[in-house]
Formats: structure tokens, C-alpha cells, sequence
């Protein structure tokens, strides 16, 4: 019998030895000196899943991850670049009315879809319409909502008129342009640099170069996204040679793949322990207050993502450059006296129990839940973490406001500030933490009503202010993003957005 | 025949049994395709209007029947996620897990019942030790973790495939084959073990018996024994085993898939359940459940054949 025992340790032990290859953290290397551009080349990038929603434009917006590619196939009015500025795209020049309740474009001639033909006015004004629902009564694209009427100026201009004036539409006349006569949603035919050839579900996407592309067109020649629905195949996918590069690592696989180039950028994601503000006991704003004295951001990000992060104190993550305020990063600083007499003040004197819903799929949320909820012992507070299916979460959590508290980052579909401040406004349909504060809603009318630019950036920020004032949610940090490239491949530019532009990418040798 | 045509008819009440089953688990787990489908930008009319658009405003009944309808004149419907038709949506995974699967079985029997013999004919204490406590810890290891081992061993010490890289098989045949030899043996392994420590015991439960001592007294060594009188008997459990074992491989593949990059089957049933995409997941368990029950109606009628007595029960 002893002797079966040692046979048996002897070949667990084997089994052991071969699966600790261990992870030291290595700090990322920086990009060597770019090389001189070369036209042409084919890449694989490596993708965590296959595109989870419809590949219609003006559906897409509802996940990150499509948008992150359509970004390269359609294109609408305007487009943003890596600078977070608005450049003008099928639209060649634009103009706004006194009021901000009128905006004209005026259409890029010369311009051919992929499928080879002309943009026309009519293809303009019907994907328009399309996106603000004008004819089907509910609009597609959420930023379109507000948009009254649609109408074709003269022979190359388009009108299109708000209901309410918003000096912030500009950035957001992304929505696509398709030929008229296509069914987007089993279509596929933008005037991107890059345009679909190919997808096979759950298995790869493939992304030619557009010959006629009106812009400056793409190095490559093409770009197969391949889907491997599981980290580790996906790390061992770039070990191996497989493919040729893949963003969003986070700073757990890196570690493994120090013979490629790595890029350190930031997800432009707000990371935040989001609070239901209308259940007990975070309806008391002292509750929240002290769970935002409870913790330390840079150690959290020490301890769930080996030190990669910015750490942020608002509703707003630091590409957002002219919007950002790094004051309110340290509004907050770890103080468990402080947080304890909150709590005492707020009538828990003996601390309470709480949820954090987390979904499943989503490991640096997870990994920083876990942190937290050690945090919320020192002051008395036990925190239990419920792990949940994104789908469950999106009806659970986001769409029926049934829950404690949740880890997700946000982001921003527009280059706008409201894209991240609009949804804590009290009536707003997507408050999913039933944020209630007077102060914010007219600090907020009031920015959107201003048509001083100067002006309404100092109200946004006093909107942030509110936010971290009321301590709205735990406001953690801006998550470090990797991309990964083997070497010889350049050019990868981080917008403020969740985008990739292919187009950018090129071969040095 | 009585019992063939009794078997028969259990077989397609399970199948029916199956869907409704599935059908009712996908209505009870929380999330919506609708909310899915919108995400974040989720709106009321919006989401209204998709539902009809759907048909998820139609009473549990209803649906399940349309669907029962549409499924068993061939039409599985169309995909909440892909918006194509769920058959294109499948097209080319069920190839890969099937062709797994085959591949997998095989090296069970090839590698299983040899040894199981081998084990049971092998008398040396300590050659004999190491077997079954090998044995035994191949056993234990999940497909995903052999997967794992696979991978680094195989794919990146050895470099004798490379990880993630699945060619296809309009690609190249027999890259592809090679490819799935190992994620084959992840499945395979861990049940070829179970297979040969099966064959052992009832080997060495045969060799108890009386008609073992008669064949001994006749002269016969240890290995014609086996070989000649035992192994026919022995053999009785271990084949209904190794066709439900078919059905195991299957179910590993599901998992072994995510691990190899492998565009099969289970690979697309855990992303549809994941995004709430039923028509795809309900086809793809509806056609798992019928394999399943399929090759255990298989060892039914296999083992009655071979055992008559069977039928009595």
C-alpha cells in the first residue's frame, strides 16, 4: 500500500512539474525605433471571441469588440483620429448652425463602395434615416435619437436637423454609410480602407485592402482575424508563431511573451466598483464615501494587474485629454478611521454585507473584485463576489437595475464627454447605478446647453466633481491594454476609443 | 425484433423528451436575447420591437411547437446572433467535431483494448504495479488538462504542430488530420485508460472461473487461456462500454476544442449559450443528446446480440 502511495506522488509529482512553468512579471519593452514602412503583407491577429453581435453598422454599436473592427470596413460623415480629434470623412467639409441645431455636410465626391460603386447622395440620406429611425420609428443608432429630419441640400449637401440643440453632434456623425439597396445585416459593404471578404463564424474574418479607398489607403494587403475563444490557446497561439499579433492582453499573459514586441496603451475603459445608488445600503452617500476610503487604487492595481493602470477619480479616463481632471484621483485617499466613522455616521457601525456582481468573462474585473473585497474587511464591511454570464448580466445588472454593486469598465462610444457623464443623469435610460443628484442634472443641462466650449468643458468637469463629491461609484482606474505584434510589424496607434486601425499597421522588413 | 422495434420507439421518445428539456432550461436561465442582442445600448421600443421581430413575444408553447415543426422538416431556423440561417452557421463545425470524435475512438480501441490484455496477462509485481498506477493517474487527468500538456509538450518544446494554427480541411487533408491527432489523444487517453483497466478487472474475474481451470489443466499457457477462452467473455461488458465511449468523445471534444483553437461544435454550443443565441444551441444539444442516445441504443441491441439473455430483462 505505501509503496502504490509513492508511485501515485511520483506521477502526480511529473504531471506538477510539467504544467509550472512559472510567470515572472517583466516589465513591457518598448517598440525599437520604426523601421521604414513597407507596402503590402498579410497578418493574423488573434481574437479573444468572435464579433458577438450583428455585423449591421448601426447595430454594432452595441459591442465594443464589432466596433473595434467595423471601425476599418465603414465609415460615417466624420471619424476620429488617434488624436482624439474629429477629421472629416465622407464628408468633406461641414458646417453648424448659430443655435447648434442645424448641421450641413458637405459630401466627398469620388468616393466608391467596396462593391465598386459611386456614393451617392441617396445612399447618404438613406443610411441616415435608417440610423435615427426616421421611417421605422426607433432609431438604431442611440446618439441618432435626437436627430428631427434628414434632408438633401442642393446637389452634394446634407442637412440634418435636432431636435434639441447639441453642440456635441459633431463627434457624434459616426454612424455608417452603406449602399442603399444592400440588407446591412447580412451585407457587408462599407468604403473603409479595409473591406470584409470573408467570415466564417466562430472561426475567422477576413479584411482586404480596399484599392479605391479614398483616404490614405492601408500597408497591408490583408488582415485575417482569427477567433480563439480562450485565452491560453490564444497566448500559446502567439508562442507558437500562429498569429502575428493581438490587442488587449492583460498584464497576467504578456509575461509569457517576451519575444514579441509589446506595446503598453490603456483600454479607455472607466474600471469602477459601480453602486446601485437606490437600495440600502447605498442610498446613503456616506456608505459609498467610506467604501471609496476603504481602498488604495495603485495598490489595487499593484495586486490585480502587476502595476500597469492609471489610477482615476471620476466618470472619465486620461485620453479624454482637455475633459480629464487628475485632481480627483486623490479625492479619495485610503483612510480606514475615516471610513469606519463614515459608516458610524451612516448607522453601520458594525460594517454590512454586500454583493459584487463581476461577469465571468471578464478576468481583470475579477481579479480586482478580489482585492477589494479585502480592502472592505479592515473597515468591517464583508463583500461577497457572484460571478455572472455577460448575458445575465446585461439583463440582470444594466437593463433591470437588479443587484448590489458591479465591476465593469465603461467606455465611450464618441469622442464626447456625455458619451461617460450623460448616464448618471437621473432620468437617463441607461443610470444604471439610479444615480439621483439635483446638483448633477442642472450642472449637466447646463453644460449641454452651452455653446462656449471653454465653458462647457468647466461645467463637464464640475460634473465630474459631483460624481466623485457623491461618490457615485468607487472609481478605481483606466486598465492597462497590451498589444502584442512580432517583430517586424509597426505602426499601432492608440485611439481614445476601443478602436484598432488596421490601416496604420505596416511590415519594416 | 420485439425488442429492437421497443428500443426504437424509446429512443425517438428520449429525442423528444431531450428538446423539450432544452428548450425549457434555455427559458429558464437568466438574460435575454434581446438584451444581449442590444448591449448597452439597450432601449425599451427598441428592444420590443426585436422581440417581435423574434418572435419571443409568443407564449413558451407556441414556440417550442413552431420550432418542433420547422426542425423536423430540416429547417433549424436562423441565428439570433449571426442573423444567418443556423444550418450556414454550422456548416463546417460539425465536420471537425465529427472527424475528432472518429479519431479519438479510434485510439481508444487501438491503444485501450491492447492494453487492458497486456495488464491482465502481466504477472511480473512490479512491471505490473507501475501499470495500474499509471493507469490510474491518466485516468484521473481531465481532457482539458492533457490538452494543456499536449500543447506545451508537443506544440511548443517539440514543435511538432503548431498551437492554434488549425489548417482546415479544405486546406490541406492530412495537416489537418495530423493537427487533430492530438487533441484526439487529450480525449482518448484519459478513456483508453478506463477502457484497458475495464478489460483488465473483467479479464481477471473471467480467469476465477471453472472453465479458466479446465483450459489450464489442458495444458494451454497463460496467454492462449486469455487469447482462446477468456478474452470472448471478457469482451461482453467492454463493447457496450466502448460504444458508449463514442459519446464520451464527443462530449470531450466540447471541451478539448477550446484548448486546441478547434472550430467545432462545442466550441460554437458554449459561445451561443453564452450569447443567448438558442436556435444554435438548441440544434447543436438536440443533435449531441441523439448521438448520445444513439450509440447507447447501439449497446443495447449490440449486447443483446452477443447476449441473448440480455433480451430477458
Amino acid at each position: 500500500m505505501k509503496r502504490r502511495i509513492s508511485y501515485l506522488l511520483i506521477a502526480c509529482l511529473m504531471i506538477l512539474s510539467l504544467a509550472s512553468c512559472t510567470r515572472d512579471p517583466k516589465p513591457p519593452v518598448d517598440p525599437a525605433a520604426p523601421g521604414k514602412p513597407l507596402d503590402g503583407g498579410e497578418i493574423t491577429v488573434a481574437m479573444y471571441s468572435d464579433l458577438d453581435s450583428s455585423l449591421d453598422p448601426h447595430e454594432s454599436g452595441n459591442s465594443a469588440a464589432t466596433r473595434e473592427i467595423m471601425f476599418n470596413i465603414y465609415e460615417g460623415l466624420v471619424k476620429i483620429d488617434s488624436e482624439g480629434n474629429i477629421i472629416p470623412a465622407l464628408a468633406e467639409s461641414y458646417s453648424q448652425s448659430e443655435s447648434s441645431d442645424e448641421y450641413t455636410f458637405k459630401i466627398r465626391p469620388g468616393v466608391k463602395f467596396h462593391d465598386g460603386r459611386q456614393l451617392e447622395m441617396a445612399d447618404v440620406i438613406s443610411s441616415l434615416r435608417r440610423a435615427a429611425g426616421l421611417d421605422s420609428g426607433v432609431a438604431l443608432v442611440a446618439a441618432f435619437s435626437a436627430v428631427k429630419e434628414v434632408e438633401q441640400i442642393g446637389d452634394d449637401s446634407v442637412k440634418i436637423t435636432l431636435n434639441a440643440p447639441d453642440t456635441e453632434f459633431l463627434p457624434r456623425a459616426t454612424a455608417a454609410i452603406f449602399p442603399r439597396d444592400i440588407d446591412p445585416v447580412t451585407q457587408v459593404c462599407g468604403t473603409g480602407p479595409f473591406k470584409l471578404t470573408s467570415r466564417v463564424v466562430q472561426d475567422n474574418i477576413v479584411l482586404e485592402k480596399n484599392e479605391d479607398y479614398w483616404g490614405t489607403p492601408a500597408y497591408l494587403d490583408k488582415v485575417v482575424l482569427k477567433v480563439y475563444e480562450d485565452g491560453e490557446a490564444l497566448v500559446m497561439s502567439l508562442r507558437s508563431g500562429a498569429s502575428d499579433m493581438a490587442m488587449r492582453l492583460g498584464a497576467s499573459q504578456i509575461a509569457e511573451l517576451d519575444s514579441l514586441n509589446i506595446i503598453e496603451g490603456s483600454n479607455n475603459l472607466v474600471q469602477a466598483l459601480y453602486l446601485n445608488n437606490a437600495v440600502k445600503p447605498f442610498d446613503d452617500a456616506r456608505v459609498r464615501q467610506a467604501l471609496s476610503y476603504a481602498i488604495d487604487k495603485q495598490e489595487v492595481i499593484n495586486l490585480a494587474s502587476d502595476g500597469y493602470g492609471t489610477p482615476i477619480g471620476s466618470s472619465m479616463y486620461p485620453a479624454f485629454g482637455k475633459y480629464f481632471m487628475p485632481e480627483l484621483t486623490d479625492y479619495y485617499t485610503r483612510d480606514v478611521d475615516k471610513a469606519k466613522a463614515l459608516l458610524k455616521e451612516a448607522g453601520y457601525p458594525n460594517g454590512f454585507e454586500f454583493s459584487i456582481a463581476v461577469p465571468s468573462n471578464m478576468p481583470p474585473h475579477i481579479d480586482t473584485a478580489q482585492v477589494l473585497v479585502e480592502m472592505f474587511k479592515e473597515i468591517g464591511v464583508s463583500a461577497k463576489i457572484e460571478l455572472v454570464e455577460w448575458a445575465t448580466w446585461l439583463d440582470e445588472v444594466y437593463t433591470q437595475r437588479k443587484y448590489q454593486s458591479t465591476i465593469v469598465g465603461v467606455d465611450a462610444r464618441d469622442a464626447t464627454a456625455s458619451d461617460l457623464l450623460s448616464r448618471f443623469v437621473s432620468t437617463a435610460a441607461d443610470n444604471f447605478t439610479n444615480f439621483n443628484s439635483a446638483e448633477f442634472d442642472k450642472v449637466y443641462a447646463e453644460a449641454k446647453a452651452s455653446s462656449n466650449d471653454k465653458e462647457q468643458t468647466e461645467l463637464f468637469k464640475d460634473c465630474q466633481r459631483v460624481l466623485t463629491e457623491e461618490a457615485a461609484a468607487v472609481y478605481i482606474q483606466d486598465l492597462a491594454s497590451f498589444v502584442v505584434m512580432k517583430k517586424g510589424l509597426e505602426g499601432y496607434l492608440f485611439y481614445p476609443l476601443y478602436i484598432t486601425d488596421f490601416a496604420a499597421i505596416y511590415r519594416t522588413e | 425484433m420485439k425488442y429492437v422495434l421497443k428500443k426504437t420507439g424509446l429512443l425517438l421518445v428520449s429525442l423528444l423528451l431531450i428538446s423539450v428539456l432544452a428548450f425549457l432550461a434555455f427559458s429558464v436561465i437568466p438574460g435575454d436575447p434581446a438584451t444581449k442582442i442590444l448591449g448597452t445600448q439597450y432601449t425599451p421600443e427598441r428592444a420590443e420591437q426585436l422581440r417581435e421581430e423574434l418572435g419571443l413575444n409568443r407564449s413558451l408553447v407556441e414556440r417550442y411547437l413552431s420550432w418542433l415543426s420547422d426542425f423536423v422538416r430540416g429547417d433549424p431556423g436562423t441565428s439570433y446572433n449571426y442573423f444567418i440561417p443556423v444550418r450556414e452557421v454550422l456548416s463546417g463545425k460539425i465536420q471537425v467535431t465529427v472527424a475528432l470524435s472518429l479519431i479519438s475512438w479510434l485510439i481508444i480501441v487501438l491503444t485501450g483494448l491492447p492494453l487492458g490484455v497486456f495488464m491482465a496477462k502481466e504477472q511480473r509485481p512490479r512491471l505490473g504495479r507501475f501499470g495500474i498506477v499509471s493507469n490510474q493517474v491518466v485516468m484521473a487527468v481531465p481532457p482539458f488538462f492533457m490538452g494543456i500538456l499536449l500543447t506545451y509538450f508537443f506544440g511548443l518544446i517539440l514543435k511538432l504542430f503548431t498551437p492554434g494554427n488549425f489548417p482546415g480541411f479544405e486546406e490541406s487533408l492530412p495537416q489537418t488530420l495530423f493537427y487533430l491527432l492530438f487533441p484526439a489523444l487529450a480525449i482518448a487517453l484519459p478513456k483508453a485508460a478506463g477502457v484497458a483497466k475495464m478489460l483488465r478487472s473483467s479479464i481477471l474475474k473471467e480467469m476465477r472461473l471453472d472453465y479458466v481451470r479446465t483450459a489450464y489443466s489442458r495444458g494451454n499457457s497463460r496467454w492462449d487461456v486469455i487469447k482462446n477462452h477468456v478474452l470472448r467473455n471478457a469482451m461482453l461488458p467492454v463493447i457496450t462500454f466502448l460504444a458508449m465511449t463514442m459519446a464520451d468523445a464527443v462530449a470531450g471534444s466540447i471541451i478539448v476544442e477550446q484548448v486546441f483553437a478547434l472550430p467545432g461544435l462545442g466550441r460554437l454550443l458554449l459561445a451561443s449559450i453564452g450569447n443567448r443565441d438558442y436556435p444554435v444551441a438548441q440544434c447543436i444539444v438536440v443533435m449531441i443528446a441523439a448521438l448520445v442516445v444513439f450509440m447507447n441504443y447501439l449497446a443495447d441491441i449490440i449486447s443483446q446480440y452477443v447476449d441473448p439473455r440480455v433480451r430477458l430483462n
